[in-house]
């Protein structure tokens, strides 16, 4: 039920990382400047885009979460977000492992996509402290879903002050004066940015039939062995919800 | 029912003006913000003067020291903005009221960005006698307009995360956590513009594209947590 098109989905994420990863080491073209180390943007750019573009989706599900009031819309913003800030700190570590290999520094404060990062992840670090310090489940989750509107749409204003702080000495990956990627390094960024994609997709559903299963066993337990036996939720738990299959008991 | 909300529709300002009346009074009677960031504001300058090893800046340093300086001090004002209605139990009043309940974020955002027009009023002199080496007068309107528009940011954004700290357990370390980084954008542009301003032979009106970017951040965040502020509320 929950975990329905979880195998399917599985396994397709594997076949396009195993293809990703294949076509970056053998078929791409190594890059005339960087050599193999530019292949790290195989994985850096896709995993940047495929973070904002969560926050970005955590914000709408929040906001579905206030017009309705449904904990699931909760669940989901919160999923997103966490699985978008571990997306987050991959995106930063490879970026920084790039910016040393390609300018010799660990730090490019005028790359502007690493600098919107560091900053976005400044920002989405705090939800968890944020949600975790109020008691109330109900007040929790509006409070939480409040949050992640404001920052939903302060990541793309973000881009835009950095991007117009920054001189642009580093040529751009896109859009440079010879007409930017070449055809094959173009055609195996999009396999990567679909593999990341369904990656993505993938660990946010495991994680939801995760809180989905934790909610229904806490349920069983609390039927089978009585509401002594089943520990409360503290305030720092995250959130879990019902099946909507589940019987209304 | 009805008749109540006619006369909410009729004059949807009047709730707001009362609490910012009562803010004002209250601070006017024990003084405790403006003083506090005031001196806030001042020690920093200070306490900048040893950091840096400098006894003048000017240019972006200057631009950089000022407003990050107004920018902590802001944190403060947030820090105490919904402290008497928690406190004192003014949330269940404005909650019973036949009121809109956007009218206490309006009184709250106004309200702060009043208590930062205060202390600027004393903050940027003292900058300018105690640490700024250039004259500022030449760039002083374009100064004005820029410190509004930031100021216009620091209490739609102030009152939204307030508003959203009040409630939870450790509300002074949750406001400076997710202010200082929704800012950054606003103190980019901020202080892009004011650095020519307090340059020694710089421009007298900064390029137009920061005090627009300025403008467009007042305007996305303004909107976004007057319409967001509701749900803050309900309990």
């Amino acid at each position: 039920m929950h975990g329905k098109g979880l195998r399917a989905l599985t396994l397709a994420t594997l076949v396009a990382l195993s293809a990703t990863f294949a076509l970056v080491v053998f078929w791409a073209p190594n890059d005339a400047d960087q050599g193999f180390i530019q292949k790290i943007f195989y994985l850096h750019v896709p995993v940047a885009i495929i973070t904002l573009i969560a926050y970005v989706v955590a914000g709408i599900f929040a906001w579905r979460q206030l017009k309705t009031g449904s904990r699931e819309w909760d669940l989901r913003s919160y999923v997103v977000i966490h699985i978008a800030l571990i997306f987050n700190i991959v995106g930063l570590l490879t970026g920084a492992i790039w910016a040393k290999a390609s300018w010799g520094h660990w730090w490019v404060w005028d790359e502007p996509t690493l600098v919107s990062f560091l900053i976005v992840f400044l920002l989405y670090a705090t939800y968890q402290p944020l949600r975790f310090s109020i008691e109330d489940p109900e007040r929790q989750a509006r409070y939480a879903s409040v949050f992640a509107i404001i920052a939903g749409a302060f990541v793309p204003l973000n881009f835009m002050a950095v991007r117009m702080a920054t001189s642009l000495v580093h040529p751009r990956t896109f859009g440079t004066a010879n007409g930017g990627l070449p055809g094959e390094m173009m055609f195996v960024f999009l396999v990567s940015i679909v593999a990341m994609g369904l990656l993505f997709w993938l660990i946010v559903k495991y994680e939801i039939a995760q809180k989905t299963l934790t909610w229904q066993i806490r349920a069983l337990r609390r039927r089978l062995l009585g509401d002594d036996a089943v520990a409360p939720l503290g305030r720092s738990a995250a959130p879990t919800i019902a099946p909507q299959e589940a019987p209304a008991r | 029912m009805s008749r109540d909300a006619a006369r909410r529709d009729a004059k949807p300002m009047r709730p707001t003006m009362a609490l910012l009346r009562k803010d004002l009074l209250l601070e006017r009677r024990a003084p405790e913000s403006i003083p506090a960031m005031v001196l806030f504001s001042i020690t920093t300058f200070v306490l900048f003067h040893f950091g840096l090893g400098r006894d003048e800046v000017d240019g972006s340093l200057a631009a950089g020291v000022l407003l990050v300086t107004i920018l902590f001090a802001a944190i403060l004002g947030i820090n105490r903005l919904f402290v008497a209605e928690h406190e004192e139990g003014g949330f269940d009043a404005v909650l019973m009221a036949p009121i809109d309940r956007t009218a206490l974020f309006l009184a709250k955002g106004t309200a702060l960005f009043l208590f930062l027009t205060l202390v600027e009023v004393v903050a940027v002199p003292a900058f300018a006698i105690l640490l700024l080496g250039p004259s500022p007068w030449h760039g002083l309107p374009a100064l004005i307009v820029t410190l509004a528009l930031v100021n216009l940011a620091l209490s739609s954004v102030g009152a939204l995360v307030a508003a959203l700290a009040i409630r939870t357990r450790s509300r002074d370390l949750i406001v400076p956590i997710v202010t200082l980084p929704l800012l950054v954008p606003a103190l980019i542009a901020a202080a892009r513009a004011c650095a020519p301003l307090l340059a020694a032979h710089g421009d007298a009106w900064p390029a137009a594209k920061w005090l627009l970017m300025l403008g467009l951040y007042d305007l996305v965040f303004g909107l976004l947590a007057y319409a967001v502020f509701d749900f803050l509320l309900e309990d």
